[in-house]
Order: structure tokens, then C-alpha cells, then sequence
């Protein structure tokens, strides 16, 4: 059996899948819920300085959904906690105290001056807590008040506060970003820069639902008006993944610990962002979608999977696939592959055709009685067809062996591994030594 | 009355009223608007789809399903009725499995079709419960054209030829229109008299004018006909019924199906129509099927349907078959039968079982008698009456092209003439057709006869 517990900046936990600091971990009553359903850890909903702040009295949230209304994507303008400090800080230590193997960080989001963070921080110590965890992701409401992404969207602001709590707890500081920025690295250099232990990503993305498009208001609506809110659940986790495999493969922050936040859904998207660099994962819209429950599937997925792959630990996991995220330019442009037709399997839909005909290349033909066969003179492999295609595996690209011709350029395939830097049509390209 | 299915004899009132009403209500309820998005979510919008070409009128079905799915099923409605102006009752009657549901891609992958039918009765339904009509009038051409028929051929007609600004007279032998629609249809797939709803809103187009109690050969001449309008359009359907050929067919109840479909169709109080304890049905048909389902829905017994050849020669679809058991039909196939038995009344059916043989079937073996205290034919309908002076090709009125017959300025369409499979949906087709090559025709006369 593989063992999923996880020591995550020196917070264990028995399992990587901690609730992130959301609805879900507002209060003592669902937190305890959530452990007896057999979470590792939560992030406490996000703390801040009384008076308590208020939360509109109309929807919350507003969704994505796909067919027979599954929930694609959810949109919030919830803000942090709403309960007080006091209240919540008991609450804190009370579960801790029962739950000491689970994980139990504490979101933080109080103004940008070093009292207010000198204030707070001995609070949440006093509960036992294992961590903070930085709240510079917010996208709406705390951040028009200084607080929230607009910290998170100046790394300077960054580095400052997290040198701060550095300096004033013992607790491990985990800096949450935020996405609604231009390039993910410079934040999480700041972080790191500043002494922070960790970053976790992503926080929610600015967003707009929809449109009423009788009362002409984004959704969710209060009183006839909307304002754009965070987005998460599955629709965001490719942004996601790309943010955590560029903190993990940039040579300043490379072995920084990452915690993995977006759309985590099932065992298999934890997977995937462990293996681009995170070491835990914290999750929200799936068990606000379908209860704390979901994680009895995560927990058996991932520990099936590493069992079939050898993977004895979660750190067995982290990172590996990092060494193959790369950038474009070192993509090896003598690797030659082709649309494959299995005609077995083909329904014979024509939605390939479709689109390679109208939409690309014209490489696939179609016959009378609705045969559909890829013309390699044409194909230049770039996967349409498979994403279009309902039928899984129906489609697929094989590659061209070394020494055979592509009908397309009629070319032979040369074995070597040769990318843009080096090729002709490339001003800048270095010239092999001759 | 106190009758059960048990009571001996033909007799009405088998069952409670309230098993009447349950019987005979709608057999396949309309989607709800949620059922419809997630069947129409499983459309693949294929390319060139095989589900267009499998449809008689050649219903745009990937664009209807897709405006249904993006919350458009008005749009949907009109894209359907585009193309068939009875696509409501053609969502309710055609066998679409083997139409546009058998060739659903999704049919071959996994043997689950998109609901193309039920999608296309909640696009067509929710059209038709908006009361306006979707569709305008041309100016009017002041031509006026003869649609002999009433049925599903002779509305798809009239209703294009009307659109195209032409005046039509249809004329119809049956006190009301609808043709098959309203006398030759089980009444649970079509139930709250849906028929004549459905040819009240058709009207609503304008320019039609209906004549019912009307028959060629009585009250109508094809020569007046041709003289008095611009063109003529015959949909007559096939009126006549096959005899059995067999001795005692003259027993007392001994009925042509057809004729008992009608009095189910029209009658105001099922509880008062007579049905056996034990039917048989003679026939492998749609029709046969109606017959025998609705026998037992009023209280019968035991229904026997007997059909001449093996089961995949029956022209009633596989879906229609499984219906049929499903209600407690039994189904006898390759037997054909010698007699009808009785003393009076019929006392039941004498069958011989049959073969495929070198000069078609052949009988063979012991016969078997099937008992029976009412017997329904279904053995095919035949052109009764056809006007003289129109070519005949083997028992049909011949057709070129789009229905256009041997005599100028007559054409003709549905099931009284050649080709097609005999289905409400090609009758619809057909009569569609025929009012473009109509509408064409008179529109290039009326220019030769402006220059």
C-alpha cells in the first residue's frame, strides 16, 4: 500500500488532500465534519481583523455548468470569514486539539502594515495551528480595500509581508498567489524571496458567470447588478497546472514546496499536480458540489494508482514530471507523427472531418458510404481530430520511425533531436560548429 | 354492466372507466424541458448527418437538436416544420428506428440513439402551443389547385402551395380531414385529438379551403377537376381493403382492422365498443399491430396475431412488435390462413403453417385452429376507385419525377400512388414535392402567358 502521508513544510498530515480555505473550512462544525469524512488537513477560511466584515445577502456564486448540469466552473463573491476573530480562533483550537494528526493551517488576510500582522499572528499560534497560509489571492471585494490580490498582484508587497510573519511567528508561512496576474514566477520569487516556506496556487480567477440577458446584469446578480467575482472548479485547473509547473521549473523558486489549488476534482487531477511540482493538494468546488465525501474516492485513486506504478510515497510523486515541462523552443521539430483512423472503431460521425476540412489542414477524406481516412500527404498532426472525435482512442497519433519519408514534405525522418534554436529558418539560430 | 375480460362472446365494457382512460392515454409522454437539453446534449452534430438522409423529408436534425440545446426550441420547431409541415404527428407515428434513429450514429456505436423523435415532438409541441403560425403567406398568385385527399399528403401539399401564395381546395370522402392521421392511427400515439388540432393550426397558413363528404367517382369528377382548377393533386390513399380470400371471411365479426382503428379513433366512449374474449388478427402490419394492442387495451383475452411469412418480413417494425407483446399480444408467424370457422358468428381460425418455397409459400403440415370470437383482417389496403384515364403501374397511380401522373396538370402523391414505403412520413414527402413542381410549373406557364 502507498503511504499518502504527507510532511508538507513540516505540517503532516495523513493524507495530500487538505480542503483550501473556503466555505467549506468556515467553521468548527464543518471542519469536524470534514475530518470524520477523512480529509488530511483544511486551511481555515481566511481570518481577519475585526470588526468582521459583512457579506452580501443575496447569491454568492454564480456557475459554469455542462450537460445534465454538471458543474463545470464556479464564480464567488464571498468574502473572508464573516464571523469574529475570537470566535473563530476558539473554534480553531478546539478542532485542533481533537483532530492533532490532521493538518490545520490558518488563512490570514489583515491589512498591509506590520502591527496588524503582529497582532494576529500570536492569536492564531495560541491555537495550536500548524501554519498560515497568506490570503494575497482574493480577487473582489478585500482587494478594492488594499488587501487580498492587490497585495498579491505587487511581489514587493509580497516579500514585505511575508518577511514580517517570518519574522514574528514560528509557524511555517505559506503564501497564496494569485492568477490574475501577467507572469506567476515573479510572485513566487517575492514569496521566496521573502523567507515564505511555501506557496500555494491558485487562488480563484476574475471572472464574470454570464449575463442576464433579460435584466442585462452578470451573474450572480444582487438587485439588479453583478460584480465579478473568483473562479475556480474544474474549468481552471489547466490554468492552474501551467502556474504550478512554471513556479516548480524556474530556476529561482525550482524545490520551492508548492500546495496545488484549482479544480481538483477527482484523484487523477491530484495526481497530475503532484507530478508538476506540488506536494499536496487543497481542494473546494468538488466538495462544495458533491459533499466532504468526495475524498474517500481521492484517497483510494491515488493510493491504487501509485500501487500499480510503484510509487511508494507522495514525494515519490512530486516534481516528476517537471523535467519534461519544457518551452516551445526546445520541442523536438524532427518528431513526425500522423492521424491514425482506427476504422473498427470509427462511428462514422464525420466530426473529424468536419473540422480538419473547414478548420485545418484538408487532411482527411471522406467517402460515400462516410469512410474517413487521414491523407498523410496533408497531416501535419496537430490533434484536432482527436479532441473532436466522441469516440476515445478511435483516433490516434503515431509517429513516423527514423528513415521513413513523411509523405507531407517527403522528407525522411532524421533520428536526431533537433529544435528551433538550431533551425535555418530561425534568424537567431546558433549555427553548429562546422 | 358487469363485463370482464372473461365474459364469453363480444361484448363491451371489459374493464372500469378508469382503465379506459389509462389504457388509451398517450403511450410515450412528452419530454420535460430538462430531459430534452440532456437528450439533445448527446447529439454529435455529425457531419452531413445519416440521420437527414434516413428522413423521408429530410428534417435538418443535427441543426434542430442543437437549437433545442441552446435553449431555442421554437427555432427548432421551425426548422422541422421547414421541411415537414406534419412533423408533429410524425414525431408521434413514425417508426424511427428505422429511420432516423437507425442511422443515428450513436445507434451504431452503442445501440442507444438520440431521442431524434421525442426531441422532435417537444420542438414541434412547444411551436404548436404557441397558437400563431410560424409560417407567411406569399402575395396571393390567384391560382387555385385541387388536392383530392385530406391525409398527411394532401395537407403537406396544400400547406406549401398555400405558402407559395396559391389558393387550395382540398377535398376529403370522410366527414373530417386528416386522412389516416385521424382514422388509421392507434389513438394512444395520438391521443386529445391531436390530428385535428394539428389541421386547425396547418390551416392557419390561410388560402386553404377544406370540402369534406366529397369523393371522386361520387360527388367529384377528375375531368371537372382539371377544368376548373389550374392543377390538380390527388391524394386519395388507398381506400379499398384486401380480402382474405378465404371460406367464412362473410361470418358475422369479421372486420377489416381499419375500419375498427376508425371507430376506436372516433368513438366518444370507448366502454361502448364491443371487442371479443378472443381475437385474431390476420396481418404483419402497422395496422395489424394497432388493431391487436388496442383489442387487448379494451379488454380482450387473448389477442393472436397470425402473419403469413417469418418475422423479419413483417412490415411492422421491431419497435411496433415488442409493443405489441409487451401488452400480451401473441405473435404466429409463418401460418397462413384456410378458413374462417362458426356456425353464424365466427368460432375461430383454421391455419397452415407455410414455407418459403421455389414458387413462394407453400403450405405445409397439419393445420391448427386458432379459436376466436371476433377476427380483425389487416392484410393490406388497395387504390379503390382510381379516375379513368390515369396510367396505372401494378396497383398504384404512376408517377414521374415529383408526382407528376400521366395526365397534364394532375399529380399525385402519398399512398395512392407509386413508390415510397406507405408511411405518413413519405406521404408528406411526396406531397410536399409535388406543390414545388406544382408551384413551379404554374409559375413558368403564367410567364410564358405574360410575354
Amino acid at each position: 500500500m502507498a503511504d499518502l502521508s504527507t510532511d508538507f513544510v513540516g505540517i503532516k498530515s495523513p493524507n495530500p488532500f487538505w480542503l483550501a480555505s473556503a466555505p467549506p473550512t468556515d467553521k468548527e462544525y464543518n471542519v469536524r465534519r470534514a475530518f470524520e469524512a477523512g480529509w488530511g488537513g483544511v486551511v481555515w477560511k481566511t481570518l481577519g481583523l475585526d470588526p468582521n466584515i459583512v457579506n452580501v445577502n443575496g447569491p454568492r456564486y454564480g456557475a459554469i455548468w455542462g450537460a445534465d448540469r454538471r458543474l463545470l466552473g464556479l464564480n464567488n463573491i464571498e468574502l473572508i470569514t464573516d464571523r469574529p476573530l475570537e470566535v473563530n480562533l476558539r473554534e480553531i483550537k478546539s478542532v485542533k486539539r481533537d483532530y492533532p494528526d490532521r493538518a490545520m493551517v490558518v488563512s490570514l488576510m489583515v491589512p498591509c502594515e506590520e502591527d496588524a500582522w503582529k497582532f494576529i499572528l500570536p492569536l492564531v499560534e495560541e491555537t495550536g495551528a500548524d501554519g498560515i497560509e497568506l490570503n494575497f489571492g482574493c480577487p473582489h471585494g478585500m482587494s478594492e480595500r488594499g488587501m487580498g490580490s492587490a497585495v498579491g498582484q505587487v511581489p514587493e508587497y509580497i516579500e514585505m509581508v511575508a518577511r514580517w510573519c517570518k519574522q514574528n511567528t514560528r509557524m511555517p508561512v505559506i503564501v497564496k498567489l494569485t492568477p490574475n496576474i501577467t507572469d506567476i514566477r515573479y510572485p513566487a520569487r517575492a514569496a521566496k524571496a521573502g523567507g515564505a516556506d511555501a506557496v500555494s496556487l491558485i487562488n480563484t480567477v476574475s471572472s464574470i458567470t454570464s449575463v442576464d440577458l433579460d435584466r442585462m446584469s452578470p451573474e450572480p446578480m444582487i438587485d439588479g447588478k453583478g460584480s465579478h467575482g473568483g473562479y475556480c472548479g474544474p474549468a481552471v485547473k489547466p490554468i492552474a497546472l501551467n502556474m504550478v509547473a512554471e513556479i516548480a521549473r524556474d530556476v529561482e523558486t525550482a524545490g520551492m514546496p508548492i500546495s496545488g489549488i484549482g479544480g481538483v476534482t477527482t484523484w487523477r487531477d491530484a495526481a497530475e499536480f503532484l507530478a508538476l511540482g506540488a506536494g499536496n493538494v487543497q481542494v473546494c468546488t468538488a466538495a462544495m458540489t458533491y459533499g466532504f465525501k468526495v475524498v474517500q474516492e481521492m484517497i483510494t485513486g491515488l493510493s491504487e494508482w501509485m500501487d500499480e506504478k510503484g510509487y511508494e510515497s507522495v514525494a515519490d510523486v512530486t516534481g516528476r514530471a517537471v523535467p519534461n515541462v519544457t518551452d516551445w523552443q526546445y520541442l523536438n521539430l524532427n518528431y513526425v507523427a500522423k492521424a491514425k483512423i482506427d476504422q473498427e472503431a470509427c462511428i462514422k460521425c464525420g466530426r473529424c472531418y468536419a473540422a480538419c476540412e473547414d478548420t485545418s489542414h484538408q487532411a482527411i477524406s471522406m467517402s460515400p458510404d462516410r469512410v474517413f481516412e487521414v491523407i498523410d500527404e496533408e497531416c501535419v498532426a496537430c490533434n484536432l481530430c482527436v479532441n473532436v472525435c466522441p469516440v476515445e482512442g478511435c483516433i490516434t497519433m503515431e509517429p513516423l520511425a527514423a528513415g521513413e519519408v513523411d509523405p507531407r514534405t517527403g522528407e525522411v525522418v532524421d533520428p536526431n533531436y533537433a529544435n528551433w534554436t538550431t533551425h535555418p529558418n530561425n534568424p537567431g539560430a546558433v549555427k553548429a560548429a562546422e | 354492466m358487469s363485463n370482464t375480460p372473461l365474459t364469453p362472446g363480444v361484448v363491451a365494457g371489459r374493464l372500469g372507466p378508469e382503465d379506459y382512460d389509462k389504457n388509451f392515454a398517450d403511450a410515450y409522454p412528452p419530454l420535460d424541458p430538462h430531459e430534452a437539453l440532456v437528450a439533445a446534449d448527446r447529439c454529435y452534430f455529425c457531419h452531413d448527418a445519416p440521420c437527414i438522409a434516413a428522413c423521408p423529408t429530410e428534417i435538418d436534425i443535427p441543426l434542430f437538436i442543437r437549437q433545442i440545446q441552446t435553449g431555442m426550441p421554437k427555432a427548432a420547431g421551425k426548422t422541422i416544420f421547414e421541411q415537414n409541415i406534419l412533423g408533429g404527428m410524425c414525431a408521434r407515428v413514425c417508426p424511427t428506428e428505422t429511420l432516423c434513429e437507425g442511422a443515428c450514429v450513436r445507434e451504431a456505436a452503442e445501440g442507444k440513439p438520440v431521442k431524434i423523435g421525442h426531441l422532435q415532438r417537444y420542438a414541434t409541441d412547444t411551436v404548436m402551443g404557441i397558437g400563431s403560425h410560424p409560417f407567411a403567406r406569399a402575395p396571393s398568385t390567384g391560382l387555385v389547385v385541387a388536392v383530392v385527399g385530406a391525409g398527411p399528403s394532401g395537407l403537406a401539399c396544400a400547406h406549401r402551395l398555400a405558402m407559395y401564395g396559391h389558393d387550395v381546395v382540398v377535398m376529403d370522402a370522410r366527414e373530417k380531414p386528416g386522412g389516416l392521421n385521424e382514422y388509421g392511427i392507434a389513438t394512444y400515439k395520438t391521443p386529445d385529438g391531436f390530428a385535428q388540432a394539428e389541421v386547425d393550426w396547418l390551416l392557419g397558413i390561410g388560402g386553404i379551403t377544406i370540402k369534406t363528404g366529397v369523393r371522386l367517382g361520387r360527388e367529384l369528377a377528375l375531368a371537372e377537376l382539371r377544368e376548373d382548377f389550374d392543377a390538380v393533386f390527388l391524394a386519395i390513399g388507398l381506400a379499398g381493403v384486401n380480402a382474405l380470400r378465404a371460406e367464412g371471411e362473410a361470418h358475422d365479426h369479421v372486420h377489416d382492422a381499419v375500419d375498427f382503428i376508425a371507430e376506436l379513433r372516433q368513438s366518444p366512449d370507448r366502454r361502448q365498443i364491443a371487442v371479443g374474449r378472443r381475437v385474431v388478427v390476420i396481418g404483419g402490419g402497422m395496422t395489424a399491430v394497432d388493431a391487436a394492442v388496442q383489442a387487448k387495451l379494451l379488454g380482450a383475452e387473448h389477442v393472436t396475431m397470425v402473419y403469413r411469412r417469418d418475422r423479419s418480413r413483417m412490415s411492422a417494425s421491431q419497435h411496433e412488435q415488442l409493443h405489441a407483446v409487451s401488452k400480451g399480444v401473441q405473435i404466429i408467424t409463418d401460418a397462413t390462413p384456410l378458413r374462417v370457422l362458426g356456425d353464424g358468428a365466427v368460432s375461430g381460425v383454421e391455419f397452415a403453417y407455410t414455407s418459403e418455397g421455389a414458387d413462394g409459400l407453400e403450405t405445409i403440415g397439419a393445420p391448427f385452429v386458432v379459436p376466436a370470437d371476433q377476427v380483425f383482417k389487416a392484410i393490406g389496403q388497395k387504390l379503390e376507385a382510381a379516375p379513368g384515364g390515369l396510367e396505372i403501374d401494378g396497383s398504384k397511380i404512376a408517377v414521374t419525377g415529383s408526382g407528376r401522373t400521366s395526365l397534364t396538370g394532375v399529380w399525385a402523391g402519398g399512398d395512392c400512388a407509386v413508390g415510397g414505403d406507405d408511411l405518413t412520413v413519405t406521404a408528406v414527402a411526396e406531397g410536399r414535392d409535388a406543390a414545388e413542381d406544382i408551384h413551379a410549373e404554374l409559375m413558368a406557364a403564367s410567364r410564358v402567358a405574360a410575354e
